[in-house]
């Protein structure tokens, strides 16, 4: 490699290089790192012809924070609060990949009620995450109203999450072999209320929003991601979901209590940029589901295995999990030679996937509708550079 | 035909914001659901986990139970807690014996900026001496000032209490 190659960033490779006659005329811009479509650093390179996309390449690792490489330095209890930082909008699922991924590699048993707590947290929180990209998703488009009620209801449920977990935003909140706090009656009544609330409220935002005329503009036959292509890129979650596969992880590799649960898979199979959004506010009615069933069932019991290891010491070998996350199949894969780190620990992140469809969706579409498929796709940057 | 389209699409539209402004309407009577920050807060402050802090004891209400094992220290993923000892002589020492060394809590010096929450000095604790504050309204315009020594902080609070009472 001579050091002409090696100066200069993403443009310079493979951008200026092609400014020959045949890309004349063809306007280059930078949407992002500072763009608040991208919901964060990341950076896409948009070349236009007059209004329309002819290439737009995403540039990652604005955000790069090393999380793999810190587990593996990391003794397995230590790596915890990490886990709630590389998606910060659904921080349970995370943890509990990583938890589930130890627990299963040490053959740790968990309390039943453990696993319903588990359960009826990590719904809430994919309510509350859902509640952001709807208002923000919404707010891309243009209108500002929605994001005031969606955040309205996500303070109820963060509310609640905060009375058992502590914190607002990045939990930490499961253990190897349970949760750190029981559920207390204050929760319970507090959570049956937030149900109800939620009932209430889906239907509003369908008057509000879903059936709005200019939302439908701009979503409609917008980004139509046909199956096919998802599948080759590895496309998880709603995404999936919202080009007709019903691929969601809680059912096609059933963990925890959700085989008992009854629950749908909203899947929609048009693939555009509105089918993705039906399939995440339904999916916001069906963990109201699971968290009323949930409630429900929720036995007496220790919320914590009572033989749970203060230090982890796994044997040797190699465990995969993964848990179905607001954006998708999370999956966490760790080596371990039998001492107190992982060997290497990877992080399978549902918005890298996702991501990586961006360049193909959006070209040919005018610049406006690729923002829309961006807050479509629901990225969350620091969990696609981790 | 076009034209009849056009318009049919204009009253979808107009209906559709019509049926919007509706429910912005019924919630624009709604009572207010934030508060006004420096004049009101919020009540639910007393579930929030806010700095690590060492806890009142329970055998030493004067200071706290620590028995300066170096636990929370070892155990903390961002090693924001760092140990001042105090090595002690035991009083009144047998004549025959060797004197014992006591080991005392000098300070606990916590780096808050560098702190995640996550609990795992409180839990590992083998004596409880440690525990979430609910100190939440925290700014500050150096990154020095939220470094502190836990030992002093918890003096000021048991001297505050007292002057209270």
């Amino acid at each position: 490699m001579t050091t002409e190659t090696l100066c200069g960033d993403f443009y310079t490779h493979c951008f200026q290089a092609e400014q020959d006659k045949e890309h004349e005329g063809r306007l280059i811009i930078n949407m992002g790192p500072q763009h608040p479509s991208t919901h964060g650093v990341l950076r896409v390179i948009v070349e236009m012809e007059g209004e329309y996309i002819s290439r737009a390449e995403p540039v990652i690792g604005y955000l790069h924070r090393m999380h793999e490489k810190m587990g593996e330095i990391k003794t397995y209890h230590q790596y915890m609060p990490n886990m709630g930082r590389v998606d910060y909008l659904h921080a349970l699922a995370w943890n509990w990949a990583y938890i589930g991924a130890v627990e299963k590699l040490c053959q740790i048993e968990v309390p039943r009620r453990a696993e319903f707590i588990r359960v009826i947290t990590c719904e809430m929180n994919r309510i509350c995450s859902h509640l952001v990209w709807w208002g923000a998703y919404l707010l891309d488009l243009g209108a500002f109203t929605p994001i005031m009620y969606s955040f309205d209801d996500r303070e109820q449920a963060v509310d609640l999450l905060q009375m058992i977990t502590g914190s607002r935003l990045t939990y930490c909140y499961y253990r190897f072999g349970g949760v750190r706090t029981d559920i207390n009656d204050a929760f319970i009544a507090g959570t049956r209320d937030f149900c109800k609330l939620m009932k209430s409220r889906l239907p509003m935002y369908k008057d509000l929003v879903t059936d709005n005329y200019i939302l439908r503009k701009r979503c409609e036959e917008i980004g139509v991601l046909p199956l096919e292509m998802a599948r080759r890129y590895g496309a998880t979650g709603p995404v999936l979901r919202g080009s007709g596969q019903k691929y969601d992880v809680r059912r096609a590799e059933p963990y925890s209590v959700y085989p008992e649960l009854d629950f749908e898979i909203p899947a929609f199979p048009e693939g555009d940029a509105m089918a993705r959004y039906r399939v995440r506010v339904a999916e916001m009615e069906q963990s109201v589901r699971i968290i009323e069933q949930s409630l429900n069932m929720l036995p007496q019991g220790d919320f914590m295995a009572p033989k749970s290891p203060k230090r982890i010491k796994p044997p040797k070998g190699d465990v995969y999990f993964a848990v179905e996350g607001a954006r998708g199949k999370i999956g966490v894969y760790i080596i371990s030679d039998g001492s107190s780190t992982p060997y290497r620990l990877k992080l399978r992140s549902p918005s890298y996937s996702n991501l990586s469809l961006f360049a193909e969706l959006a070209k040919g579409t005018l610049l406006a509708d690729a923002v829309s498929i961006l807050g479509s796709l629901d990225l969350v940057i620091p969990e696609i550079d981790r | 035909m076009n034209l009849l389209g056009e318009i049919r699409e204009a009253i979808k539209g107009f209906y559709s914001l019509a049926v919007g402004m509706g429910v912005t309407g019924k919630y624009f009577f709604r009572p207010e659901v934030t508060v006004h920050y420096p004049r009101k807060t919020v009540d639910n402050v007393s579930t929030y986990s806010g700095h690590v802090e060492l806890q009142p004891g329970k055998k030493n209400p004067d200071g706290a139970d620590c028995i300066v094992c170096g636990t929370c220290v070892r155990n903390c993923p961002s090693g924001c807690l760092t140990l001042e000892v105090l090595e002690l002589m035991e009083e009144n020492p047998d004549l025959e014996k060797k004197p014992k060394k006591i080991k005392k809590l000098k300070a606990l010096i916590y780096d808050y900026s560098y702190c995640s929450l996550c609990g795992q000095c409180i839990e590992n604790c083998p004596v409880t001496a440690l525990g979430f504050s609910q100190h939440v309204y925290w700014a500050e315009f150096d990154r020095k000032a939220i470094k502190m020594d836990l030992v002093a902080r918890l003096k000021d609070q048991l001297n505050a209490k007292k002057e209270a009472m």
